[in-house]
Parts: C-alpha cells; structure tokens; sequence
C-alpha cells in the first residue's frame, strides 16, 4: 500500500452534508410550528425547541462515536444485533401505542423508538455476516443466512403494526446486489413490482394474456419458431375449448381461469422440447419468469383484499388514481401537492408559508415536513434538497468502494440504502409518487429518535472511514 | 483499485434516476402546472368555534330560573374579504351604508391594535335577528370572508334577583390577558352568580373545522372531524334562593331604597337577597345591554348597586344584642344587671337620649325595650374593665369579638363585590384622638352608632348568629353544583367565643320586643302561631332621614330564618322594617298572610312609596 495513514481524518465533505441538512430541517420544523399571531422563540413544549435538544444531544453522540475504536463496532456488532432484537420483542410486549404502531418505549418524558436503532443493528450485523471470509451469496446457506439478518428484525416491526419501519428493510437488497447477489432476483423484484400494480389497475385476464403474449413475443424473437407455432396453435384450441366451456356452462370462476389450460399446454410442450431435444436451454428460465408472474398476479389480488386493511388499500388506490379521495385518505397527499405546488418557483419566503401552518397539511413537522420546504423554499429549496440527498448518498457509495475492509464497505452501502429508501418514500408520499408510508425524511423531520438513528448510522460509518486503509477485524 | 465497480455505478444510476424524477415531478408541480396555486388560495380552512351552552341556574325549589336562547352572529375573517356589493349587504342586514363603513373602519383599527387577527375569525356583526339570519345566510355566497355563526344568549325566566344572577357579556381586555381559554368576543359572567361561578357554567368550548372554497362555502369537515372537539355544555347549579321569597321582598321593597337578606340559620343558606331598586335582568341580555346599561348606571338612584351587600351602614339599635353578649362572656354583665334610665345617659357634660318606658331595667327588659342608658353602661363597663391596662388594650378586646362574630371583614359569601363594613380598632381612636380618648368618647358605639358600619348581609348573619345560639356558617346562595362540589368553606361552622348559656336572655329580650306589653319597640311584627324574635334598629343617617332597620329570625326554638331588613329614611325600625321582616318571615314559614290585620300591614307596606312622596315633599 502506498498511502498507510491508519488515522485519515473524518470525511469533511460528508459532515458539511450532514450539517447542512440538520440546519435546513430544523429551520424548517420552526417554519412549520411558526404561529405568525404568537411568534415566541423560548417555549420549552413546542417542537422546534425540543429538536434543538435532539441536536444537541446527536452531537454528543458523534462525539462519542468517534472515540469509539473501529474494531469496537466489528466485534459487538452481533451483541448490538441481539441486544436490539431484545429490545423489539420487548417493545412488542410492554410498548406503548402511539397511531396504532406498539413500536415506542416511555420512561417519563423520554420517548424511544426502537425501531430506529435497529436499523443501525441489523446494518452492522449483515456487514459482520457478508464480511466472514468465504461468504459467498451463490451458497444457498450463506445466502438464508443474510436473508434472516434482515428478516427477523422486519418481521418483529411487522408484529408491532409499524409497516413504514419494517418495509426499510427490504431495501438490503441493494446491499446484497452490490456483494454479488444474482441480478435477477433484483429484476424479478422490478417486474413482480410492475406485475402487482398492474393487477390492481387491470383485469387478471388481460395481465396474464400480456404476460403469455410477451413471452411467446421473447421466445420468437430469441429463435423458437417451428415448435412455438405448433405450440401456439395447439394451445390456441386448448383456450377456445375452454372458453366454450366457460360460456356453455355459465360458470362464475374468474376469466383469467379460462387462460391457465392453454398456458400450462404450451409451457409443458415447450419445456418438454427443450429438455428432450437439447435445443433452446434459455426456455426453462423464461418459463420460471411466466409462471411466477402469473402466481404473482393471481395472489396479489388476495394479498390486496385480504391482508392490507381497509385503512392500507384506499392509500393505494388513492395513489394509482383508482379512488378519489380528497378529504380522506388521499386528503394528506391532496393537501400536501397543494402546500408545495403553492410554492411556486422561489417559495413565498421562509416562515410567510400559509398552507404548512394552521395543520392544513397534517404531520407538518415529522412525515410531511418536506411540504413546509416546497411552500416556503419554491422549486429551488426543495431541488436543492435533492440535490443534497444525492450528493450525500453518491459520497457514501463513493467512500464505501475505498473502504479496504468488507465490513466496512458493506456497512457504507446499507447505510446508503437505508437513506435511500427513506429519501425515495417520503419526498415520494410528500408530491405523490409513492404511498403514504410514515416514515421520517432523515435529518430533516421532528423527532428525536429517528434523528439519532440516521446521525448513528452515518457516523459509525464516518468512524470506520477514517481506518478505510486499515483491514478492521 | 482501478474504476468504480459496475453494480455501484448501477445503484448510483438508480438513484441520480430518481433524484431526476422527483426534479421533474417538482417542476410540474410547482413551476409548470398553476393548478396548485389556485388551489392553495381556494383551500381555506374555517376554524368555528362550538360554543357550549352555559349551565342553567335553578332555585331551591327546582324552578328554573335562567336558561339559554339561540341568536346569530356575523363572523369575518378579514384576509378572506373580497370587494361586494355593499348595498345587498346592508339591504339583508339592515344596517345604512354609514354603519358598514363604521364597522369597517373599526375592524381596521381593532387589526392594527392586534385585538383581532386577519386570519381569525372575529365578530362583525353581533345578533342577528331570526329573519336575517336566514336572509343572509342565502346570500352568504356573495360576501367571501363572511359566514354566520350561532351562539346562546342567557334567558332569565322571572323579572327578579337581578343582583344575585348578575349578567353575562363580552369580555374585557383586562379579563382576555389573564385567561388564555377566552378568546375577543367571548361572553363572560360580569358579576352575580353569573361571575361567581362562571368556571362551572362556562362548559368547554369545541373547536370545528371546515373546508371552504373559493366563495366561502363550506366543502365539508376538514381531514374527517378529527381535529374537531365537542362542545361541552356547562354544569347546571341550584341556587339556595328561594325565588318566591325573593319575588315577595322585591314587591315589599317596591318605591323604597335599601334591602333585605334572609338566611337559613342551619345551613348559611341565603333564601332571599333584595335591593332596591332593582331592575328586570332581561334588560341586560345581549344587544339591548348597550342601549339599557347606560340609563340604569346613570340613574341617581343607583339600581345597579347591589346594596344587600355593597352598601354598609350603622347596625343601630340591634347591635346592642352583640355589646350584651360581648360583656356576658366578658363577665362584666350578667342577666340580672339592672341599670336606672331617666330618658337617656348623662356623664360629664355628654348625653345619649332616651325614651319613656319602665325602670330600672334588667338585661331582657333592656333588649326589649331598647334602652339607650344601660348599653352605656354596659360598653363602659367593658371598655374600663379594671382586667385591662388600658383603654387601647380593652378596646382590641371588644374589636375582637366583633370579628369573631363576623363584622369587619368581608363574610367570603359567593359574591365577589362583596364589601367589609368597618369596626374601628384602637390605632383608629389614637390617630383621631391623638391618645386622649376613653370609653365615654366612644360612647354612641354601644347603641350601634358612630364609626361603626355593617352590610345588611353581616346583619342577618347576625340574626343566624344568634338564632343558632353563638355560631354561623358563611351565608352563600349555591346549594348545589351539578357534578360538582360546593366550596368547603361554605360547611365549615364558625365559633364565635361566646358561650351558649349568653344567648337566653338575648333571645328572650328579642322575643319580648315582638311579643312584649308595653314598651316592646317591634309588636307590629307579631305574626299569630309563629313565635318570631326581632330587634328594631334605627340607623342615623346625616345626610337625610334616619333609617329603619329590623334584624329577626324565627321561630325562637330551632328557627328556619334570619332576616336583616334596611330601609333607607324609612325613620323608626318599627315603621318599616319590623313589618316587611315579619311579612317576609311569615311568608316564608306559612306560605300566605293570614289575618285581615296582617294583610292590612302587607297592603300598607306594598303601598309604601318612600322615593315619589320624598319628591313630592322636595
Ligand atoms: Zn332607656
């Protein structure tokens, strides 16, 4: 190694950032809680002064944190794993309920979420799983092995009721993809994606027809034409024959039924082709991908009407523009596109916002804070706070591939991903995009707990930069 | 080392990607599509506040006394005004174009001075009638920045105990600092009960939310209700007032000054509080108070002063029950004391008058013929009592029984303008005397003269004082606070430090006054059947006629009354008050005047006319 500085100084850049956005959010927690009849600074009980104490407090922890060794964090990082898991099932059995979620402790006038350490918990504990030499995610063991890391702690989230916090965690599929995990499984999570809201937007029928059609387009264009033509064709009778029935018959099974027989024809004959005559091997595989597809589509409808609430499902609807809803569920996003859109190209100026005050737009300072910096800041504050997100999360992909040790490295990435996740969410709920999902944009929405979390989770990884030469075991 | 990995330049590329998109998303958003912008001017939220109805006030007998009515106002929230047609307005409000702009002009005013907020709703226009109300309510569309809002007026059921509910109105700037609940335009019980228990009759306002377009209409509840509050109505309360009771002494007291405080001696429980004049309190609901309050405040007769317990004037002659009672306990006097009168008391170049009636006298006979001779005596015995240094120290001994037995001091009823009277202390004669000052220089306190003054209220506890034989409880009118408690000071019994054996022959010299042979200063108040016990008192009063004070209570065993009757220049007590305390008294025992001779009394004193015969004379 040509540079051995075990000790490089903490990443300025990255701190710059950091600081950045905690002034910007708490300036726009004040804006938000501004009550321009009653303009007083000293009031211990209003939020934004209780989010300075927040700060205050995260700088002690930097602090904190970067005293701390390096080696410290590789070798607790399970014990703070288990530790957290703990605290979860605890949380889960004597929390507290706040909006329906049993995910907070309270000790008098603390409040805690332990949610959001775990999140630091279980990003230290996948660094400390992928990092073990001979890792390899093409090993079936090691890579059920990850998938729990990351799964156990979800589930417990999911049993407090706390939905927002627990779909975080989805978001390692990042990190697994950047430590070798096939791509596929992050294209069939694109398509089963795609194929989910589809289902709810169209017929069954007409989704599992296009899925056939497509693949049938795929396989022609990919060379299988003779035995694709006599398959079609053979299968093209198989689906009047059905049909016939259907309508003779006067069933009331779903449509999308009448399909399955052709389908299973063709995919039979077509597999039997390829295996027997050796000929075409990619077929299986695009056969896997349609019947996944079509389970996908046939169960998703189940999962929508069945498992998500009421509560859940007019969110969604709502979003894909199904449902009209301007004063219920799609009241927040309703009211919130309304604050931002209000705000123009150069905002109506900092604390002159009228639609982010007087709880027009509900959680003004902790989910939907982001609707204060579009009404206040206009085009130019809220793209600037994009921008910072993405100056941050590229700086941290950055640093993460310099990191020497895997630990380190995998620990960077999550740390980007959970960010990630978190940015994509909620300023994706905050202008539509996304489903209203609660949680926290990071340094920016009220709360102490998830400002400590985000701050934690940065720094341990600052503090692991700052050995990048360094093998950390 | 080399280039960057290819799956992070993959994940990088997702998330510029999206950093794109939102960019994009905010474009049209905020700078491309103006939708959004005239929505957040369209997209009002009306704040209405849910005025709860104020707790109904009932008498002792569960007869309502004071209710609630439902009036309109007009509400502006003045960022939201857009130009209108101002005649429409005025036509369907019934105001000239001069009006309007006073309002307006006021409401500039009320803006800079922040009384009121621009982005608040305030009152514009204060109770509607019925009719427009709904005339306005139609065009309502027209007039952005406007809306209409209910609330209740109090409604009170009889013409009568004015000054004991006291009124409700708008409440002051003083009162809106110190109390964050309130907020400008709010009604708030001024005095009277209406004052007093106010936090009880109040309830909890509600707070209810609305979404309003463009044109001021209201598009439905604002994120579902879920930040609205209910109203919460106020608690009812029973008073201890007996209203019929009341009714009869404000008749008895009509064309008269002055008042009349009735107590139930057992409990402190006032029945009756009159002082006249009165006035009808629907006078002072709502609009007309602006109009009516000017002419009672400026009437020289002064119907808003509540004098049953604001106005405090010499006891007179029935103080001499509590100086005979101080010198019992004190020991200087006995029952059997008698004392010589030859129509007064005369020492060293000073006389206090008399008049005829049989001597020597003992205690009882004293009472009952209301000697002036021997409670001369009797407070010089006290005062140079050879027990105590100095005429000072002796003094502060008697001053102290007088606060013990609830002189001098506020009583700490229910009304909080209650006044104190004045018992004079020994620094007070040292100031005015410059030392040199005996028992003879205050000589006229023994007959309830000189620098001596008690409120009517302090008077019929006096009479509760002695008709519970040497304790009372604090006089009050609430009886009952629905879901709630009365004040705990209003059970607790005050001793007075006079022993009980001192009472009998008190009550037996006030029973003789009514029921006496000749002599007896009160037998105008004998009611048949009811063994009542009175005291006249004759209050000097320099700036015109004397007046005519009667303190009773009744009957003489286990009595259900006390009454303390003033009526100014009404001359003698016998001529007035001892006949209005015994009609009041029978009244209240028996329910009816009974004997032709009674219902001539009653008839003399309904026809009574102290205020117009004093001006026809003037
Ligand atoms: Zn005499």
């Amino acid at each position: 190694m040509p540079n051995r500085s075990y000790n490089k100084s903490i990443d300025w850049i990255t701190v710059g950032l950091y600081s950045l956005l905690v002034i910007f959010g708490w300036l726009n927690i004040y804006a938000a809680n501004f009550n321009p009849e009653n303009p007083v600074f000293f009031d211990t009980s209003k939020e934004y002064f209780k989010q300075l104490v927040w700060i205050g407090f995260s700088l002690l922890f930097v602090g904190m944190i970067l005293i701390t060794d390096s080696k410290f964090y590789v070798e607790f990082a399970y014990i703070f794993y288990g530790f957290t898991i703990l605290l979860l099932v605890v949380v889960l059995l004597f929390g507290k309920e706040i909006n329906g979620a049993k995910s907070w402790f309270e000790i008098g006038p603390i409040r805690f979420q332990p949610a959001e350490l775990s999140k630091v918990a279980t990003n230290l504990a996948v660094a400390r799983a992928l990092s073990r030499y001979g890792f390899s995610f093409k090993k079936f063991t090691d890579l059920v092995k990850a998938s729990a890391v990351v799964l156990f702690p979800m589930l417990l989230i999911l049993l407090q009721n706390d939905t927002g916090s627990a779909l975080v965690y989805f978001v390692f599929i990042i990190v697994f993809y950047r430590e070798g995990l096939t791509g596929y499984i992050l294209t069939f999570g694109l398509i089963a994606g795609i194929v989910t809201t589809l289902t709810l937007l169209i017929p069954n029928s007409t989704i599992l027809g296009l899925i056939a059609l497509s693949i049938i387009g795929i396989l022609y264009f990919k060379g299988v034409r003779k035995d694709l033509f006599k398959a079609v064709l053979i299968g093209g009778a198989i689906l009047g024959a059905s049909y016939a029935v259907y309508e003779y018959t006067n069933s009331t099974i779903d449509l999308e039924y009448v399909l399955i027989p052709a389908i299973l024809f063709v995919s039979i004959y077509l597999l039997s082709i390829s295996i027997s005559k050796r000929i075409h091997k990619f077929v299986p595989t695009y056969l896997l991908i349609l019947w996944s597809a079509i389970i996908l589509a046939l169960s998703a409808d189940y999962f929508f009407e069945d498992v998500l609430s009421h509560y859940q499902r007019t969110r969604i609807n709502v979003l894909l523009g199904i449902e009209e809803d301007p004063l219920g569920a799609g009241y927040n996003v309703n009211q919130s596109k309304i604050a931002i859109g209000s705000g123009g190209l150069t905002g109506k100026g900092y604390l002159q916002g009228t639609q982010t005050k007087f709880n027009f737009v509900p959680e003004q300072s902790t989910d939907f804070i982001y609707c204060t910096v579009g009404e206040e800041w206009g085009f130019m504050g809220s793209t600037a706070v994009v921008l910072l997100f993405l100056a941050l999360l590229l700086r941290l992909l950055y640093l993460s591939d310099k990191q020497h040790s895997t630990f380190s490295r995998v620990y960077g990435y999550g740390v980007a991903a959970i960010f990630f996740f978190h940015f994509a969410i909620n300023i994706g709920m905050t202008i539509g995009l996304a489903p209203v999902i609660g949680i926290p944009l990071p340094f920016f929405s009220y709360g102490g707990s998830s400002l400590w979390g985000f701050t934690l989770l940065l720094f341990v990884f600052l503090k692991l930069d700052t050995n990048r030469n360094e093998l950390i075991r | 080392m080399g280039g960057i990995n290819n799956r992070t330049l993959l994940i990088a590329a997702i998330m510029i990607g999206l950093g794109l998109i939102f960019t994009v998303k905010l474009f049209i958003l905020q700078v491309h599509d103006p939708t959004y912008k005239f929505s957040a001017v369209s997209n009002t939220r009306r704040q209405v506040t849910q005025y709860p109805s104020r707790g109904l006030v009932y008498d002792r007998n569960g007869k309502l006394l004071v209710s609630n009515q439902a009036v309109y106002d007009v509400m502006v929230v003045p960022r939201d005004i857009v130009p209108f047609d101002s005649i429409d307005f005025c036509e369907s409000l019934d105001l000239s174009i001069e009006q309007l702009r006073e309002r307006f002009v006021q409401m500039r005013k009320d803006i800079r001075s922040r009384k009121i907020s621009t982005y608040k709703p305030s009152v514009f226009l204060k109770q509607l009638s019925a009719e427009q109300y709904g005339e306005f309510q139609e065009k309502l569309y027209k007039f952005k920045g406007f809306f209409v809002q209910g609330r209740t007026l109090r409604k009170y059921e009889y013409p009568s105990a004015a000054h004991v509910l006291g009124y409700v109105g708008e409440i002051s700037e003083g009162q809106l600092k110190k109390d964050a609940y309130y907020s400008q335009g709010d009604y708030v019980g001024i005095s009277g009960i209406e004052q007093t228990y106010e936090q009880e009759l109040r309830g909890k306002k509600g707070v209810k939310y609305m979404l309003v377009d463009v044109h001021g209409r209201e598009k439905g509840a604002f994120r579902g209700g879920e930040h609205d509050t209910a109203a919460i109505a106020g608690k009812n309360i029973t008073l201890s007032l007996d209203i019929e009771l009341q009714q009869y002494g404000e008749l008895l007291m009509q064309n008269k000054i002055g008042s009349i405080v009735a107590v139930e001696p057992s409990s402190g429980e006032i029945l009756a509080l009159v002082s006249a004049p009165n006035y009808d309190p629907s006078l002072l609901i709502g609009r007309d108070r602006s109009k009516n309050f000017p002419v009672l405040l400026t009437d020289s007769l002064k119907p808003l002063l509540n004098r049953a317990i604001q106005s405090a004037y010499p006891p007179g002659s029935t103080f001499k029950t509590i100086n005979a009672l101080i010198g019992l306990q004190e020991g200087t006097l006995k029952p059997y004391t008698t004392h010589e009168c030859f129509m007064g008391y005369f020492a060293r170049g000073l006389s206090v008058g008399c008049h005829l009636h049989d001597s020597p006298l003992n205690l009882a006979q004293s009472i009952q013929c209301s000697c002036n001779a021997y409670y001369c005596y009797e407070l010089r015995n006290i005062l140079d009592n050879p027990k105590y240094e100095n005429i000072q120290e002796s003094f502060n001994v008697w001053k102290d029984y007088l606060v013990k037995l609830g002189f001098g001091y506020r009583l700490g009823s229910d009304f909080k303008n209650e006044v104190r009277g004045f018992v004079p202390n020994a620094d007070y004669f040292d100031k005015v005397y410059k030392k040199s000052w005996s028992s003879l220089t205050v000589i006229s306190l023994s007959i309830g003269q000189g620098e001596l003054l008690t409120t009517p209220l302090q008077m019929a506890n006096m009479g509760a004082m002695i008709a519970n034989r040497g304790h009372f409880l604090t006089p009050h009118i609430i009886k009952d606070i629905e879901d709630g408690e009365i004040d705990d000071r209003f059970t607790e019994k005050h001793e007075t430090g006079i022993d009980i054996q001192h009472f009998a022959p008190i009550v037996n010299g006030m029973e003789m006054a009514v029921w006496g042979g000749a002599g007896s200063t009160a037998r105008i108040a004998q009611v048949p059947g009811i063994s009542i016990c009175g005291k006249t008192g004759t209050a000097q009063n320099p700036h015109g006629d004397d007046h005519s004070i009667f303190m009773a209570f009744a009957p003489k065993d286990n009595p259900k009354i006390a009454i303390a009757v003033y009526v100014e220049n009404g001359g003698f007590g016998a001529r007035w008050g001892a006949p209005i305390a015994s009609l009041m008294v029978e009244k209240y025992l028996t329910d009816s005047i009974s004997t032709p001779y009674r219902q001539w009394i009653e008839k003399r004193m309904l026809e009574g006319d102290l205020i117009n015969a004093e001006q026809k004379l003037q």
